[in-house]
């Protein structure tokens, strides 16, 4: 297990450090600089500014200067925002997606997996096929237009009754919170729903469901202690894949609901050619990314063991 | 073998033959008497009952069963006839601005009129009326009675009321919902200066929507908690300045054709079911190409892993986890700027770009996963042992075997890739306006959701329809192009 973990971790380094370079390189790429733009921009002036940038090295200096910082947790100094380096957006809007992020999760796995136990229960009844029809549209509906409709039906559900039961934007308060997690996690508990029918159809078929029944266990004792747990278990590889969902979503859903988010902050800074901000975001998100898969794997060997022997 | 096998028949029938042992002829006229020519028999015993099927045949028929994927593929043609043929048919400019067309909803054709001021009538005063009231009158009633004089159209609507005893002036309130109280009159548009100033033409942004007027007494300081509301819906009408501009010729009371927009005008003015078709085409080209490109790339990789194994196929797979591994937005995003697509620029071509170097693992794998079984497999060694060439193999029985996998993440590949065409251009960095795609489309609705829904709503339905067939599609054709589901039933 350690071996696993350790080669997992080496490769996610290998991966991030390839993300970094490719961003590096991505960037310069581009024809022109960071600086063409600026107006009214004297011979001295210029070399200056790229004497502050360090834009007057060569590219491999400059190569070697980015990976050092990078190493060091230094992501720079915004081109568009005056003094604002990365860390400082980095610390101050990532809390928000998180927050975000984290309640999108819970509902997803929560809704998820009460649907997913009740579809399985009534399987080929008419819950069951109500369910996966929704489930179908939670897949196919994209996740901007879920959170634009939800937002547009809220602000004519708070016209009809006169005062705002929810808020529709904004950040702040609980409230604030619950149309953006709900939108933002619908299509993951769509996925989560399906996984965990047939995992429960699985696990009913299994032995040890088949040996409690002949114990006499009460069904109740049956459905809690045994289907439902050994059924959320395989949920958990989902996850990686939908904490990259729901990070990816943040950048629609913070747009639309206007939520200080980072994801928002990225959109804005890839809109505006914000070079630095592109590159300490992306190394930022592809880190957390590819750590996070990794967790979730190493997770998941931790409380299965059948995961763990079979690596 | 065949000389042992008559021994054998010798040995068998020796106690019968004995006596004529010694005749080597004779024993052979006996035993021609074994071996009689076969009769040809009723052929219809031996022959197949049901015609033989091949397999794409027998898929069809399975998937003819599947209600769901059959109404999938016909909702998928009918968008892809949508937007691949409409244009011929429904020859609207979709990147044309009509500026007296913003936002309209869905119509289908009609005349507007050219309608100036002067068609609404003068303004009432009526000189028997004191411009002051002589007494207080306390409370205020409501007028008795609204009126709508000349013809509401969009250039105005002219309102004339009956004179309120004790009143020193009137308020006209305007609101797009019916109030039901007073605090729901919606925008105070004009206060008369006097009370015998009895009406008054509204000319401020008006659409033909239905509009409710109210209008308040007023005693000099306070206004009367009383009102009387009129619903008005003002016809659509151009004025002469603007009709003109299309064309010279028209005159006040002439009415000018509209062209239908049965989905609605944008918030340019743009015809939304021209751009729809227009976008369409943009979705499914991405939507097809991409998947193709890196399905057919994922095939060749997994299939030249899988065939080749041992060490190879342990190094092109890691490659793959690792290319897995590299999160496809961040990619997606560098490629669109390595590319030197600045903001505003399309960016279809990092788009499909990305993605080819990206999705294709997961076909490789599948593949490699296929191919590697398929070598397994009884039908595959005994080619091999007849000495078939590797090529005969592949083509034989490699390629018709694992076609069905392919087909089936090819379907619920192009729906994933017209999400992700919808969802890039939608945070601007795939399709760029003016062109128009779903995603686009769907972005700049959003802006005006809240006023004129129709914008984000006919998009938003057709990238969801597209998805949701394609989806359904896929799940029926892997339960007909699945051989180990179909022994299981």
């Amino acid at each position: 297990m350690k071996k696993y973990i350790f080669s997992r971790v080496v490769q996610g380094i290998l991966t991030v450090f390839f993300i970094a370079t490719a961003t590096f390189f991505a960037m310069h790429l581009v024809p022109g600089d960071p600086l063409m733009d600026a107006k009214a921009m004297t011979p001295e002036i210029r070399a200056n500014l790229e004497a502050k940038y360090g834009l007057d090295q060569p590219v491999l200096v400059q190569y070697t200067t980015f990976m050092k910082n990078m190493i060091l947790g230094d992501f720079g100094i915004s081109f568009t925002q005056k003094n604002r380096s990365v860390n400082d957006i980095i610390s101050e809007h990532f809390p928000v997606s998180a927050v975000l992020g984290v309640l999108a999760i819970l509902y997803a796995a929560l809704g998820g997996i009460l649907w997913g136990a009740l579809t399985a229960k009534y399987r080929n009844k008419w819950p069951d096929h109500v369910i996966m029809v929704l489930v179908i549209l939670g897949i196919s509906v994209p996740n901007f237009v879920v959170a634009a409709v939800s937002q547009w039906g809220t602000v004519n559900i708070n016209k009809l009754a006169g005062i705002s039961i929810l808020p529709v934007a904004g950040w702040g308060e609980f409230s604030n919170m619950i149309l953006p997690a709900m939108a933002l996690g619908l299509s993951t508990m769509a996925y989560l729903t399906r996984l965990m029918r047939n995992s429960m159809l699985d696990v009913g078929n299994s032995d040890y469901i088949r040996t409690a029944k002949a114990k006499g266990l009460k069904p109740s004792r049956i459905f809690v202690q045994h289907e439902l747990r050994n059924s959320v278990l395989p949920l958990i590889t989902i996850l990686g894949p939908a904490i990259a969902a729901i990070t990816t979503g943040g950048f629609v859903v913070e747009k639309i609901f206007a939520i200080p988010g980072l994801g928002r902050y990225f959109v804005q800074a890839v809109q505006q050619l914000d070079y630095t901000v592109i590159m300490g975001l992306t190394v930022f998100y592809g880190a957390f990314l590819v750590f996070m898969v990794i967790a979730v794997d190493v997770i998941y060997g931790l409380i299965d063991p059948r995961i763990r022997l079979a690596k | 073998m065949m000389e042992i096998e008559l021994n054998q028949k010798q040995t068998i029938s020796t106690p019968r033959s004995a006596p004529a042992m010694s005749d080597n002829n004779k024993t052979n006229d006996n035993l021609d008497s074994f071996f009689k020519p076969a009769v040809k028999e009723d052929e219809s015993l031996h022959g197949l009952s049901r015609p033989s099927l091949s397999y794409w045949q027998d898929a069809w028929i399975r998937l003819k069963k599947d209600k769901k994927a059959i109404t999938s593929l016909v909702l998928v043609s009918f968008i892809l006839a949508f937007s691949l043929l409409g244009p011929f048919v429904w020859t609207v400019d979709p990147n044309e601005q009509n500026l007296n067309m913003i936002s309209q909803g869905p119509s289908f054709g009609s005349d507007a009129l050219i309608a100036n001021r002067e068609m609404l009538g003068e303004l009432v005063v009526d000189e028997s009326i004191p411009e002051e009231p002589l007494e207080e009158v306390s409370p205020l009633e409501a007028t008795e009675s609204i009126e709508v004089l000349g013809k509401a159209s969009t250039v105005g609507v002219h309102l004339k009321w009956q004179p309120v005893p004790g009143a020193y002036n009137y308020t006209i309130y305007r609101n797009e919902i019916q109030p039901n109280n007073i605090s729901e009159l919606g925008v105070p548009l004009f206060t008369t200066e006097y009370a015998n100033e009895l009406s008054y033409i509204d000319s401020l942004q008006l659409e033909a929507i239905p509009y409710w007027y109210s209008i308040v007494a007023t005693d000099g300081i306070d206004e009367a908690m009383t009102y009387k509301t009129i619903e008005v819906t003002p016809e659509l009408a151009y004025s002469l300045d603007q009709a003109r501009a299309i064309n010279p010729d028209y005159n006040i009371g002439d009415s000018i054709s509209i062209g239908a927009h049965p989905f609605g005008t944008d918030q340019l003015g743009r015809d939304v079911m021209a751009r729809l078709m227009t976008g369409g085409r943009i979705s499914f080209f991405i939507g097809f190409f991409a998947p193709l490109l890196y399905i057919l790339f994922g095939t060749l990789y997994g299939g030249i892993a899988g065939f080749i194994g041992g060490r190879v196929d342990g190094w092109m797979m890691r490659f793959s986890d690792f290319v897995v591994a590299l999160p496809f937005l961040l990619f997606m995003i560098l490629s669109y700027i390595a590319f030197g697509a600045g903001p505003g620029e399309s960016g279809i071509v990092p788009m499909m770009a990305t993605m080819v170097a990206l999705l294709w693992p997961a076909t490789a794998r599948l593949v490699r996963g296929q191919v590697l079984q398929l070598r397994e497999e009884g039908f595959t060694q005994a080619a091999q042992l007849l000495g078939a060439s590797s090529w005969y193999i592949l083509l034989r029985h490699m390629i018709p075997n694992t076609i069905g996998v392919i087909l089936v993440t090819l379907t619920f590949a192009i729906p994933s890739a017209i999400f992700t065409e919808a969802f890039l251009s939608f945070i601007g960095m795939g399709v760029a306006p003016p062109n128009a795609s779903w995603g686009v489309m769907s972005n700049e609705g959003i802006a005006t959701m809240l006023n004129t829904p129709h914008e984000l709503i006919f998009p938003a339905i057709f990238i969801s329809l597209t998805v949701l067939s394609f989806n359904l599609l896929g799940d029926g054709l892997r339960d007909a192009l699945d051989a180990r589901m179909r022994s299981r039933e």
